[in-house]
């Protein structure tokens, strides 16, 4: 290694330690007050804040909307709702989930939060730009309320043409507002790049910075080069209903399966820029409460951007039935074999990471066992997929409602859940009662499984999705099935009032409550409004456990924090000579 | 096996639906080692390394390459197979023998028409002969519909602008079930047929005592008016016993006042139904949304008077 006085390039560096505060008076919740204050902040953690709560009234609109089909499905024809309601019910609720929830769940929500924390940065790139992507957000949502407020749409969220152009419900908005919301998806990716890129600490170098990084920059490359082709996509939707272009319907001489080629084209990368994220929160749990070094940082941090490279090279894997011909089939099939591979370097290289550690199973980490197996289940059941002869049976069955649930609910909102447990105490200051986290996490774990196990036994038995009606064999499985739908919303009911009572009578939380290694974890809980009161230094990397913790809570004193304030010269304890570049 | 295979999977009964099913449970089988084998060594570290004090130093292991390498290679082996095997048995479902006999399929919503090379013509229900090979060239007059039959294990999308195709080599007698896959609309999930798969000898029989082709002048008009409500899936949103579905019930409906969505009132005449069933967006009933499809050149008149003359009987 290359020190100071080997190398004329690198200089000495004073740093001193500072000890994270305990209890802090000031903090980014009252640096500021009223509701004004919220709206107009350019605070990447308040911003995070923001999108929270939007996220999670969507979470709660879609789970209600899918109590409502689960319901209709107890018995097999109408049992309160009629067939046109319950295609607007799918339609919304698929659409709400993935554009309101999933996408933005922990790119926007925790992402904002905590990336700049972890990157030792006092905010985004660019605040403003990130305040516009939650303002584009909220104006896109808006537009999906419209819609829905002007009769709906019954589609499928796939908005598949020539129905998409024949039918006479509110489309043209609904694209309109999912446009919309796709630009607060850009706006992200961009800021978010731009910042890994530009703002990190002294010493914090692209083999220093965390995992949960690497997964919203691979996310992000994704947002960046995907969203536009959805959007120019619903955009000529809409130009042929409202200029009766021919693109896509076959009566004005459009083609229906271009739609689904462009289409697709976006919504794969989509999938992954919903789970991505997620196998970012996986790592930094892991590491934390089994108190060991990530098995295979590179191997982790470069599968990431693998799947993000692949995942737009098998869209046709969506349309085996389709029409397109046998042999893209094929090409696609392989192709989709091939993002597997990554995929499966993760998983093993997480539980590597357990063997030897010191393992504390508290609730986030258990969310995370939850990820592991609904996450192998669902991944296992997409090699089914993937085969173009297992697919032509299954394609469109409750086998693939199934398979995706087991990924987007049971990956990607198990992972969103461990994260915000994670996090919680850093977000808010406060501690959620533990032993109720862990009850309720395992309450959800058995109702996903009750509600979507027999969705796959279903669906291999020819379950068509999409059916307001259905055949009488299928009734014990709906029934199964519904009763565990039940189940899993009481489960996220109960996180949600548990969350929101902590914020009021759970106990304050200390600055390190798991003892993680992690940057966000060296400043106090709740956050100072501007992250770090002296310039963070980085020696080590966020998942040097066997390095003792004062190494980790290393700044440089003298710009204060960025405002003119200077730093107590008290607290000057263990100062500390490093080598920095 | 079989027992299981019950279970998971509708019976087998075209000829590619065995195999099918061995490649469905050899990717679900060792799926399901991986997982079980996976889970058990995580339940294993989290016991074996519990956390007994919060001073305990972990070693630092921070990789290997050479499980690194185990661990990418043996999966890519293990899904080129499954690829491979794949592929093979999907050129197989593709390649449609010299021999087949064949019937063309059209899909609109919401209901399957079938025709056949003599001129006969079936809806809701496709007529095959046992152990020969049949391939459905298929298209579709409105939106993206999906021909599917899970007991044969195939599924292809019908589209409104080309041909797609299928085939299958049915060796049991017997009826399967058939349905509409891809979402077409409000009637999508009673978009239902059957197959019947027939001895040789008797679909000759049913081939030519069908021959006449679409409309089959043998019914009373009402008579044919009710056949035509059950095939082409009318009954899906109109009852004929007063209760409220997506469309207005029929009963009760011929020579009613009609309250319609632009505030006027009409009479429910033959002229009004006619129009309604080539034009429904017209005159839409107030408390309906906008949803029937066009049936304008589907039906002839005779088939459209049968229709009315089917709603006069239900008072």
């Amino acid at each position: 290694m290359d020190t100071a006085e080997s190398n004329p390039n690198l200089k000495k560096v004073q740093v001193q330690r500072y000890k994270p505060e305990e209890d802090p008076e000031n903090h980014y919740l009252n640096a500021e007050k009223g509701i004004w204050s919220w709206l107009t902040t350019l605070d990447h953690k308040r911003i995070g804040i923001l999108y929270l709560i939007s996220i999670t009234f969507f979470f709660f609109v879609g789970g209600l909307m899918a109590l409502m089909i689960r319901t209709e499905l107890w018995t097999p024809t109408k049992t309160f709702i009629q067939a046109h309601t319950y295609n607007e019910l799918f339609t919304l609720h698929g659409s709400i989930m993935i554009f309101l929830f999933l996408v933005p769940s922990v790119p926007a929500a925790l992402g904002n939060f905590i990336l700049p924390v972890q990157l030792g940065a006092k905010d985004v790139a660019f605040p403003r730009l990130n305040l516009l992507s939650y303002y584009l957000y909220i104006t896109g949502a808006g537009i999906v309320i419209w819609a829905i407020l002007s009769g709906g749409v019954d589609t499928g969220w796939t908005f598949y043409t020539p129905y998409s152009i024949q039918t006479s419900t509110a489309v043209t908005i609904m694209t309109f507002g999912v446009f919309v919301i796709g630009f607060s998806s850009i706006l992200t990716g961009v800021n978010f790049i731009t910042t890994i890129h530009k703002m990190r600490a002294p010493g914090m170098t692209w083999g220093k910075i965390s995992l949960f990084t690497w997964s919203l920059y691979a996310t992000s490359i994704m947002q960046i080069l995907a969203t536009p082709v959805l959007a120019i996509t619903l955009a000529l939707v809409a130009m042929e209903r409202i200029m009766h272009v021919g693109i896509f319907d076959p009566a004005l001489g459009g083609d229906p399966l271009l739609y689904e080629h462009m289409f697709w084209f976006y919504s794969h990368p989509a999938v992954y820029i919903m789970i991505v994220p997620g196998f970012g929160v996986v790592s930094e749990v892991i590491t934390t409460f089994s108190k060991k070094h990530i098995f295979g940082y590179w191997a982790i941090a470069l599968s990431s951007l693998a799947i993000s490279l692949i995942s737009f090279l098998v869209w046709g894997h969506h349309m085996f039935v389709s029409g397109q011909s046998a042999m893209a089939s094929m090409v696609f099939s392989f192709l989709t074999f091939l993002v597997g591979i990554p995929t499966g370097i993760k998983m093993f290289n997480w539980a590597a990471t357990l063997y030897k550690g010191s393992i504390k199973l508290e609730s986030p980490l258990l969310y995370i066992f939850g990820f592991f197996f609904l996450f192998l289940v669902g991944g296992i059941t997409g090699i089914v997929l993937a085969s173009i002869a297992l697919d032509v049976h299954l394609h469109d069955t409750y086998y693939v409602v199934a398979h995706f649930h087991f990924v987007m609910v049971g990956g990607m909102v198990m992972a969103f859940l461990a994260g915000l447990h994670y996090w919680w105490p850093k977000i808010t200051g406060k501690m959620y009662n533990e032993k109720l986290a862990r009850f309720t996490c395992v309450m959800i774990f058995i109702g996903f499984n009750v509600t979507f196990l027999p969705q796959f036994i279903m669906g291999a038995q020819g379950m068509p999705r999409r059916y307001f009606n259905y055949i009488e064999q299928f009734q014990p499985f709906h029934q199964v099935s519904t009763i565990g739908a039940y189940i899993l919303g009481l489960g996220f009911f109960t996180v949600f009032l548990y969350l929101v009572k902590s914020l009021f009578t759970g106990e304050k939380a200390p600055a390190n409550p798991w003892g993680s290694r992690g940057l966000e974890f060296q400043v106090p809980s709740p956050v100072p409004a501007h992250n770090f009161d002296h310039i963070p230094v980085i020696v080590h990397g966020p998942y040097d456990y066997h390095k003792p913790m004062e190494e980790f809570q290393l700044g440089l004193a003298e710009f204060g924090n960025g405002h003119g304030e200077t730093v107590d010269p008290d607290i000057k304890t263990g100062s500390k000579e490093i080598k920095a570049e | 096996m079989n027992e299981l295979s019950k279970l998971f999977l509708p019976p087998d009964k075209s000829t590619v639906a065995h195999h099918y099913d061995s490649l469905f449970w050899f990717v679900h089988i060792s799926g399901l080692i991986l997982v079980v084998g996976l889970l058990a060594v995580i339940v294993y570290f989290v016991i074996k390394y519990h956390r007994s004090s919060e001073d305990e130093v972990t070693p630092v292991i921070k990789g290997d390459n050479k499980l690194e390498i185990t661990w990418s290679v043996i999966p890519l082996i293990f899904v080129l197979i499954v690829f491979g095997w794949g592929y093979k048995l999907y050129m197989q479902e593709q390649t449609v023998p010299d021999d087949a006999y064949e019937v063309h399929v059209t899909g609109q919503q919401w209901s399957w028409g079938f025709d056949y090379a003599n001129g006969a013509h079936s809806q809701k229900e496709l007529h095959v002969p046992a152990g020969r090979p049949v391939k459905l060239v298929m298209t579709s007059k409105d939106v993206i519909h999906s021909f599917y039959v899970p007991s044969f294990r195939l599924k292809q999308d019908v589209l409104p602008n080309r041909y797609t195709s299928l085939w299958f080599n049915a060796p049991d007698t017997g009826r399967y079930q058939i349905f509409c896959a891809e979402y077409c609309g409000t009637g999508h999930s009673q978009m239902l047929g059957t197959v019947v798969v027939q001895k040789p000898q008797d679909f000759q029989t049913w081939l030519a005592k069908n021959k006449g082709g679409a409309s089959n002048s043998n019914l009373k008009p009402a008579e044919l008016g009710k056949q035509i409500y059950n095939q082409y899936a009318c009954s899906t949103c109109h009852s004929t016993d007063g209760s409220k579905k997506t469309g207005p019930s029929w009963k009760g409906l011929f020579g009613s006042k009609v309250q319609l969505s632009s505030g006027k009132t009409v009479t429910a005449d033959s002229a009004y139904i006619h129009e309604s069933i080539i034009h429904p967006n017209a005159k839409v009933v107030k408390g309906f949304q906008p949803v029937m499809p066009n049936f304008q050149g589907q039906f002839d008149d005779n088939q459209i008077n049968a229709i009315i003359e089917y709603i006069k009987t239900l008072k």
